[in-house]
């Protein structure tokens, strides 16, 4: 971050020397400070603090509200019993914290996170850590379609299968698979990479631009532009200390895993449309 | 976006009414304006239940002189159903415009169901003897206090709500829909079906009826065709799952059997949960959580993916 702290040219030219008046919601941002390694609305929370709360009888924005009056308290550990699969449990959390689901959860599950360490005991929905940014999460059972979809950056773990569009538009961050996948699995994905220990479904990595699919089974087809990459030592190394971190294992050991990569064929950015190549001739 | 839900009881039966109520109304939100319930009762000897209206909930509210006409028109079914020697046991006006008969009849049933909707605004909601349709406007909960359902004891039941898309919102749209003559079939549809016209102008040719502009009536008439020709429901379901076009998830239920298939890009949702002595899907896992409170292992079905259960 050294760079950042450097005067830019732009100072010497005098282009920030307008002062402008009224009242502005923009927050500034200065890298030497350390509070900005937080979100500004975080608490302040201590891992020790427990609490549990038994969600039988709350809707989804109770349980929301009443985990947020929690880390409010300083509460860092929190148990959620009887989640009752319900919808958009958990979501935007922006800060550290330990969460347990007892149960399962419904549709976009611990949504837009960035920092929690989640654990859901049973089967998620479709959807669940849909844009995460950081943080864990893991699932021991099953889960939906569009399984992190979105997702930036930390890992994502189901332990069970998962439907159909697992990782759809990943742009970061490790999703892991202990069982199967469905169709049109990392569609569209940009970065980042994806593990599934058991077979995926049609379609893998369709049009993906770039990041890195290992599988463990069986493909049904590969995507448009979704071609076979070679193993290397340090992906090798990389997948046994990624899995070992949530005690899976590859089923054939991951040096005979397969990898995928982006082919690249498709990559265009450059090239101009037949129109305008006529109108540069 | 619609909502499904089945389940299916083995071996024993239960308070199906109640429990299919108390899904769909955990469904409300994925669509609220017409419910509709396909219950399966204790099988009868020698008996049918017929389920038919004479009119829309709107015409009924709004419709000139519409009291009269209705009354005239239960009337014309009347006649019709003794002229054909049809033997009602017993008659139940669940609404102003919808009613209930148990009939005995041991001829032709497909001439009763033309002959009876031969009458101005009639529809044959159901027939058969064990399933009974019923569907209206508004929620689950509505829609069973309306048709007195709750304590409804049967062995299976599919069930939908609804956001109506692409046709209107009326009875005649709502879904489950009956399996024209076939009796004891019933199907309900989540999704878009892109080759409607096409296929509804083939079977129509082959004499089958249409009675609403809704795609999800397009299963049900093309699953009594296979039928027609012999084909089993599961391969009749395998076969469907290619020659329908776009995005669906739809269940069907017979006299004694559940099934469930998914499209090719398993577009549209559903969650299974399977035990020995029950089967239940919904579109959403909040609606298998009404009857089964406790923790339990669910998972999504696979795109292409056929499944029938025997009750």
């Amino acid at each position: 971050m050294a760079e950042l702290n450097e005067t830019a040219r732009s100072h010497d030219m005098g282009l920030h020397t307008e002062q402008l008046t009224g009242r502005t919601q923009q927050r500034f941002f200065d890298v030497s400070e350390e509070g900005n390694h937080l979100y500004p609305e975080a608490f302040d929370v201590d891992y020790n603090k427990r609490a549990v709360i038994d969600a039988i009888d709350m809707d989804a924005r109770d349980v929301n509200r009443k985990i947020r009056d929690l880390m409010a308290e300083g509460y860092g550990s929190i148990v959620v019993r009887n989640p009752q699969a319900r919808h958009s449990l958990a979501v935007g959390i922006l800060q550290r914290l330990n969460l347990t689901f007892e149960g399962s959860l419904g549709y976009f599950g611990v949504g837009l996170i960035d920092g929690p360490n989640v654990r859901v005991t049973g089967r998620v929905g479709w959807s669940c850590a849909e844009n995460m940014m950081a943080g864990t999460v893991i699932v021991e059972k099953n889960a939906g379609s569009t399984f992190g979809a979105a997702m930036r950056g930390g890992d994502l773990v189901c332990m069970g299968d998962v439907g159909s569009r697992t990782g759809i538009d990943q742009k970061g961050g490790t999703i892991i698979v202990g069982g199967r996948t469905g169709a049109f699995s990392a569609f569209m994905m940009q970065r980042g990479r994806m593990i599934v220990l058991g077979d995926a479904g049609k379609n893998l990595g369709d049009s993906m631009y770039d990041g890195t699919i290992f599988v463990g089974g069986s493909i049904e087809s590969l995507g448009v532009d979704a071609v076979p990459g070679e193993m290397s030592d340090l992906d090798c190394a990389w997948l046994e200390r990624k899995l070992g971190m949530y005690g899976l294992r590859a089923p054939d050991g991951v040096a005979n895993m397969t990898k995928i990569v982006a082919g690249k064929q498709l990559w265009n950015y450059d090239n101009l449309e037949p129109s305008e190549k006529k109108i540069v001739l | 976006m619609c909502g499904i839900a089945g389940i299916i009881h083995r071996n024993r039966s239960s308070d199906i009414g109640s429990e299919m109520t108390s899904m769909l109304q955990s469904l409300k939100h994925r669509g609220p304006d017409s419910t509709g319930f396909a219950i399966y009762g204790m099988p009868r000897e020698d008996e049918f239940v017929l389920r038919f209206k004479v009119a829309e909930q709107e015409d009924a509210a709004k419709g000139y002189n519409i009291h009269q006409e209705i009354r005239d028109r239960r009337a014309e079914v009347d006649r019709r159903l003794a002229e054909l020697g049809v033997e009602v046991v017993e008659t139940v006006d669940a609404t102003e415009y919808a009613y209930r008969y148990r009939i005995r009849h041991g001829g032709d049933m497909r001439k009763v169901v033309d002959y009876v909707e031969d009458v101005t605004s009639t529809e044959i909601l159901s027939l058969g003897s064990r399933l009974e349709l019923i569907k209206d406007l508004g929620d689950a909960s509505t829609v069973s206090d309306q048709y007195a359902l709750r304590g409804f004891n049967g062995t299976h039941a599919i069930g939908h709500t609804r956001m109506a898309t692409e046709s209107d919102v009326d009875i005649r749209s709502a879904h489950p829909y009956w399996a024209y003559p076939y009796n004891d079939i019933a199907v309900v549809h989540n999704g878009q079906l892109t080759n409607y016209w096409i296929m509804r102008r083939e079977l129509e040719r082959k004499d089958f009826r249409f009675m609403s502009s809704c795609d999800s009536e397009l299963i049900s008439v093309y699953l009594a065709d296979k039928l027609q020709e012999g084909v089993d429901l599961e391969e009749a379901m395998v076969r469907s799952v290619d020659e329908f076009d776009g995005v669906f998830t739809y269940l069907v239920a017979t006299s004694d059997k559940l099934g469930m298939a998914k499209d090719d890009m398993a577009a549209k949702p559903m969650v299974l949960y399977e035990s020995d002595d029950l089967v239940a899907m919904a579109s959403e896992e909040v609606a298998i959580r009404q009857v089964l409170p406790h923790e339990i292992d669910t998972h999504d079905p696979y795109d292409r993916e056929v499944r029938v259960w025997q009750s």
